[in-house]
Formats: structure tokens, C-alpha cells, sequence
């Protein structure tokens, strides 16, 4: 056997709120950010145990690494508790409001900063939250370094990593060098499961490393949302958004109405061309608004 | 050429995504849309396609509504390579400076769209459901987020393009227009492409399986108030006509009208469609809690105050059946085949 050094895996984890029980106000739409209960992101479960299955039967040294609110501190126990080596939180009032690009662009920095020798990145392909799968990606290119999305199942062999995913109706197998970047999905990968004496432990023993905008190098002008080139205008609930439209009548002249209004969406969903109105009908009844 | 680089807001580019061209109509979709779009801000609409031997689809995107093709047609480009695509993409995006670039929340979008969008240092929102023009010429993308439950309205104001990927089903393409007349720009394929640094070694495509209704993009639930088990099967000939999946509540699949495979809901399975029929439905939380991310849900019900019809963008109050019967017909003399 190769007397090969210890593979060096960083796993990107973020807390996002436990959608089952999201405490929002229905009038203005907002979240009540602060009262929402906080886990793991499921998708970046499934990438840690992928490293701790690499380690498993490799050997590795796992870092976490999240970007958040100090109260993050707690997946990052969490992910201790599951088998990590070392969890560091980037936690800095000036880092908040970052969009991808910039998230991105900070948890790449913290990395050289950090773990400059890693071998392999492993992000969630998706959050719950913001679900835009944009982070894994945007930080494979920060780093410049060869990455794959939606990973189901992956392999290493010397430097070599070879990945199977489904992407579009396709299984496809591919292969990279380390160092890179995978996004996991959550068709493979069942997390394990932590006792809650494994967490008790992982609470009182395992230090956070943490990490302030300044310690790993960066300004104000950088990071944040002042940096971030996309702006939300307004957030709602889309249960406020619903129409609500009521309609009353015959059976035939609401399936009318319905095509009416809505035609070309039922027509892009199913992908089929319809015909705008029915020639059958008496012109007088089809304007009636 | 300079006045065209000084001016930027000129184009609007739709990324050609055509891999799964029958089953995923997003791009002409979305050529669609930015025909709408593009009177708005005096922008011509352009397809961009890289890949090999794809002359049938530049010319299916000019009967679709794009002006303008950019097109790299090369036997290197034969499989869809994120890093290639993206090499291409960065040098055309520089050179025309599309003030919108589009693309369509495919898997291979999704992850093709990030890493543009960072390399140009631009903003990009992800898996938009709409898209407007505001009155200061941006472009106003909307985007669910926590499972549908929020929706968000993101602009790009500076950086540029400003960039979407779009749901299909989104948007409505155009009919085909074999007259419709466009431009074809050849885009160079450069000798040094740089060599991908991930490499294919095997790709199949999946064997063709039914559709699932966790997948479905429409979803015809039927609950008790469908009436009997005949009732309840016409639901499925609607089913066939939309191309859509059948769902259940529990006590229709106690009463053995359908397989317990299609029930929906905290005992069954969970469903995303982007356009959900719910008919003869109380709309109790044990079945709605498995409904996510449907942008319309149409209810029908004898009880207007049924939960379910509160719930819903279209509350059609009606008999179950009678509905079923009149939607058959309706779509049997609207559908162009
Ligand atoms: C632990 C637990 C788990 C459960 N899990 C599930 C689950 O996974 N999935 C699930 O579906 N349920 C589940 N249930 C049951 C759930 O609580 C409801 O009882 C069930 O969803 C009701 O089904 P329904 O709407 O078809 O029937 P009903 O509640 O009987 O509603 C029938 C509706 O049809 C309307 N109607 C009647 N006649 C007509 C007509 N001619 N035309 C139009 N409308 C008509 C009525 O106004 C009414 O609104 C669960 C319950 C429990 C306790
Ligand atoms: N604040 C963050 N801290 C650490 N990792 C993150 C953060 N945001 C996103 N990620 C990673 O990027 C993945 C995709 O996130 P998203 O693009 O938001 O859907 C997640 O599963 C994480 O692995």
C-alpha cells in the first residue's frame, strides 16, 4: 500500500429553518427569522456522510465549515457529534445578507485561509431555504477548481475521483483529479443516525473554531450584502399570493373560464398547444367580464 | 460594432438547452417570454447554442421567435461539458453583452448557470417562476424559496447580464412559424479549448419509466367527493388528456378506487406539481401537508368553505364527476395534435 497522506475533506454545512414549523407572518409575508427553529440542511447532511464514509474507509480529516449566525454553532456540534475533526463558524454581523456569488466568494476565502491542502469539497446541491444551488458551483469556480453537481455516489482511487449522478434523465459516470468540488444530492447518502448522548458529548467537548470577516482577510466592502449584485425587492407568502378566484355555475362554463384565464399555463405545463377559444361557442358568451 | 458594445441592453440571450428537446420545451419557452420581454427595453432576442450538428435546432429556435442564433456547431462540443460550455459562453457574453442572458432550471442549467454568472461576476437568480420588466427597464425575477412557501421578487441592478434560470412550464411557447426569418451567427470554436478538467466516461439514458407523481407536473387529486369508484376513473382518462398523474386521499384508497400507490400525503407520498386539480377534496392537513411548490391549484367542491377551496388560486364550486366529465370534453376539442 501507498504511504499516501491523510485525504483532506472540507464540507460546507448551513443552518437553514425547519420548514415544517415556519413561524411567518401571514400579513406581511415576512419569516420570523429569529423564532424559526434551526437545523442541518438536509442536502449537506448527505455530504457529510459521504466524507464520513470516505473516511471510513480511507482515512480523512473532516472540516465543517458554515457561514451564520452564532446560533449555526449548533450544526456544527452537531456535525462533530456525526464525526467531523473540526468545525469552523464564520460568524460576523458584516457577512449577513450575502448572495451566492458572494457566500461563494467568502466560504472560498475562509477556505485558503484555513485549509489551504484540502483535497475535496463537499457541499449540499441544494439548501431549503434559499434553493438555489448556486453555492457549490460558484465556489468550485472561486477556487478554480474541477467540480460536479448532483453527485449520488462517489469513489476515490489515488488522486483520482470517479462520480455517478443523474443529471437530466441521464446516468452518467465521471472522473476528476483532487483537488475539487462535489454537490451531493439526497438520493444517496442516508445520514447516520446521532444518538442524543453522542450529541450531549459532542456539546461539552469539541471546540468551534471561529472566524471574523478581518481574520481571514476580509473588508467590509466585500463581503455582505452591500457586495452582493442581486437585491430582493419584496418577499411574500405565496399563500397570500393565491388568487382565490371563486366560480359558480355550470360544470361546462367553468372548465370554459378556467381555459380562459388560465390556458397558456395549463398549455406550457403540459407542454401541448391548445386552441384559445372554442369554436363551438356563441360569440356572446365569450366576453362577459 | 462599437455603437453595439457602448449600448449595451440590446439582447436578450436564451440558453439553447435542446438534450431532452422532447420531453423539455424551456427554451422555447423562454423565447417565448423574452418576446414579450424584449419591446420593453428595444432588445432583440437571441439564441445561443453550442454542440455538434445542431442545425435543427437553430432553425427550430427561429420558428420558435429567436432574431438572432449564436451558434458553435463542432464534433469537439458533441457532449454537454459544463466546462467547455461554460469557456464559450464567458467569451460570447463578453463579446455581445446580452443585457439578459436566460436560462432554462434544467439539472445540466442549474449547474451550468452558477458558474457563468460567477464569472462574470453577475447576479443570477435561481429557478424564477416569472419574470417582468419594471419601469426602469430591469428585469424582475421571481423565485419560490422554503419549499414554495415564500416567494421573492430579486433584480440585478448594476451588474450585467442580469441573469435567471426558468422553470419549465413557466411560460407558453410560441406556435411554429416555418416563414419566421433570423439571423445565424457562426461562433468560432478556438483551436486551444482548454481540456475539461472533468471527464465523461459514461452516460446513458435512463430507460424511459412512467412517470412518478412525486415528479408530475400536474396532479389530479380525487378525494371522497368524487362519489364511486366509476366516478373516480374518469380522473384518469383527464389524466391521459393533460399528460398529468393521479392522486388520492385515504379514504379512496380505503375504498379500494385507487392503488395505494397514489396517495398523497403524510401516510403517502409528497407531490410538487406546478399545477394541482383537486377534486371532491376536504382538504385536511394530513393530505395538504404533502402538496409543496404548486403555483395553481384549482379546487372543486361542492362546499365552497371546504379548506381546500380556501386554499386554492381557482375554487370551482361544482359536482366532482360533472367537472371531470366537462373537462374531458373541453380538452378533447382544445388539445392540437
Ligand atoms: C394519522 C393520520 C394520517 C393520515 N394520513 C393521510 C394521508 O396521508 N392522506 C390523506 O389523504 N389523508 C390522510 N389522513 C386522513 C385525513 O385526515 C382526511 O380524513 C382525508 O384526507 C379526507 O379525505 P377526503 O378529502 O377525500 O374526504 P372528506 O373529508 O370526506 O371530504 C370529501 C369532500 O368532498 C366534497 N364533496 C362531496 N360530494 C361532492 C360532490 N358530488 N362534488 C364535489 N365535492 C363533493 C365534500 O364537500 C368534502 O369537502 C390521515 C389521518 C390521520 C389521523
Ligand atoms: N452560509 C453557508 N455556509 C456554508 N455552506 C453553505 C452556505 N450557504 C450555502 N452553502 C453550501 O452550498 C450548498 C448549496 O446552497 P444553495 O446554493 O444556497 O442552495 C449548501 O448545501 C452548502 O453546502
Amino acid at each position: 500500500m501507498m504511504d499516501s497522506p491523510m485525504l483532506k475533506l472540507v464540507v460546507c454545512v448551513k443552518q437553514v429553518p425547519m420548514v415544517s414549523e415556519l413561524p411567518w407572518d401571514s400579513k406581511t409575508g415576512t419569516l420570523k427569522r429569529n423564532m424559526a427553529e434551526g437545523m442541518m440542511n438536509p442536502a449537506c447532511k448527505h455530504a457529510l456522510e459521504a466524507a464520513l464514509e470516505i473516511k471510513n474507509s480511507h482515512g480523512a480529516h473532516i472540516t465543517t465549515l458554515s457561514m451564520g449566525p452564532p446560533m449555526a454553532e449548533e450544526i456544527l456540534r452537531e456535525s462533530l457529534a456525526m464525526g467531523a475533526d473540526r468545525s469552523i463558524l464564520l460568524t460576523d454581523p458584516r457577512m449577513a445578507g450575502a448572495d451566492t456569488l458572494i457566500t461563494s466568494y467568502t466560504l472560498a476565502h475562509a477556505i485558503a485561509k484555513e485549509c489551504p491542502d484540502f483535497d475535496l469539497i463537499l457541499c449540499g446541491c441544494q439548501t431549503s431555504d434559499s434553493e438555489t444551488a448556486q453555492v457549490g458551483p460558484q465556489l468550485a469556480e472561486e477556487l478554480d477548481i474541477p467540480a460536479v453537481a448532483y453527485v449520488k455516489q462517489v469513489e476515490i482511487a489515488g488522486r483520482r475521483v470517479r462520480m455517478q449522478r443523474e443529471s437530466d434523465d441521464f446516468l452518467e459516470t465521471l472522473e476528476m483529479d483532487m483537488p475539487g468540488l462535489i454537490t451531493v444530492s439526497t438520493a444517496g447518502y442516508p445520514p447516520r443516525y446521532v444518538s442524543l448522548c453522542g450529541l450531549q458529548l459532542a456539546f461539552e467537548a469539541g471546540d468551534i473554531v471561529r472566524r471574523s470577516m478581518d481574520d481571514i482577510g476580509l473588508e467590509s466592502a466585500d463581503v455582505g450584502m452591500q457586495a452582493s449584485p442581486t437585491r430582493i425587492l419584496d418577499v411574500y407568502s405565496s399563500i397570500a399570493r393565491k388568487k382565490n378566484i371563486v366560480l359558480k355555475g355550470t360544470p361546462k362554463k367553468s372548465v370554459e373560464t378556467l381555459f380562459d384565464q388560465f390556458g397558456d399555463k395549463l398549455s406550457g405545463v403540459m407542454a401541448k398547444d391548445l386552441k384559445t377559444h372554442d369554436h363551438d361557442r356563441n360569440d356572446d358568451d365569450r366576453e362577459d367580464e | 460594432m462599437t455603437e453595439k458594445m457602448n449600448k449595451p441592453g440590446q439582447r436578450i440571450c436564451v440558453f439553447g438547452d435542446y438534450r431532452n428537446y422532447f420531453q423539455n420545451r424551456v427554451t422555447l419557452q423562454l423565447l417565448a417570454r423574452a418576446r414579450e420581454l424584449a419591446p420593453a427595453i428595444g432588445a432583440e432576442v437571441c439564441a445561443v447554442v453550442f454542440g455538434s450538428q445542431v442545425s435543427e435546432y437553430v432553425c427550430e429556435y427561429i420558428a420558435h421567435g429567436a432574431q438572432t442564433v449564436y451558434v458553435a456547431d463542432d464534433p469537439v462540443l458533441k457532449d454537454y461539458c459544463v466546462e467547455t460550455y461554460l469557456f464559450l459562453a464567458e467569451h460570447l457574453i463578453r463579446q455581445y453583452r446580452p443585457d439578459i442572458f436566460l436560462i432554462g432550471a434544467t439539472d445540466f442549467g442549474r449547474e451550468f448557470a452558477p458558474r457563468v454568472a460567477k464569472r462574470l461576476k453577475t447576479g443570477l437568480t435561481a429557478d424564477c417562476i416569472g419574470l417582468e420588466i419594471n419601469a426602469d427597464g430591469l428585469l424582475v425575477q421571481t423565485a419560490p424559496s422554503f419549499g414554495g412557501n415564500l416567494i421573492a421578487t430579486i433584480i440585478t441592478p448594476e451588474k450585467r447580464p442580469q441573469m435567471a434560470t426558468v422553470r419549465p412550464g413557466t411560460f407558453k411557447e410560441l406556435p411554429h412559424n416555418d416563414a419566421a426569418a433570423g439571423r445565424i451567427v457562426s461562433i468560432p470554436v478556438p483551436s486551444d479549448l482548454p481540456i475539461p478538467r472533468v471527464r465523461l466516461v459514461h452516460s446513458e439514458r435512463k430507460p424511459p419509466r412512467e412517470q412518478r407523481i412525486e415528479d408530475a407536473g400536474i396532479v389530479i387529486c380525487g378525494g371522497r367527493g368524487m362519489g364511486s369508484r366509476t366516478k373516480f376513473k374518469k380522473l384518469f382518462e383527464m389524466a391521459r388528456l393533460m399528460g398529468a398523474e393521479v392522486g388520492a386521499t385515504r379514504p379512496v384508497v380505503h375504498s379500494h378506487w385507487a392503488d395505494h400507490d397514489c396517495l398523497v400525503g403524510q401516510a403517502g407520498k409528497n407531490i410538487h406539481p406546478r399545477i394541482l386539480f383537486s377534486l371532491g377534496v376536504s382538504g385536511a392537513i394530513q393530505h395538504t401537508a404533502a402538496i409543496h411548490d404548486a403555483d395553481l391549484i384549482i379546487a372543486i367542491n361542492k362546499n365552497p368553505n371546504a379548506a381546500m377551496m380556501k386554499m386554492a388560486d381557482v375554487a370551482i364550486v361544482a359536482d366532482a364527476g360533472q367537472f371531470c366529465s366537462a373537462m374531458i370534453r373541453e380538452l378533447k376539442n382544445r388539445i392540437r395534435e
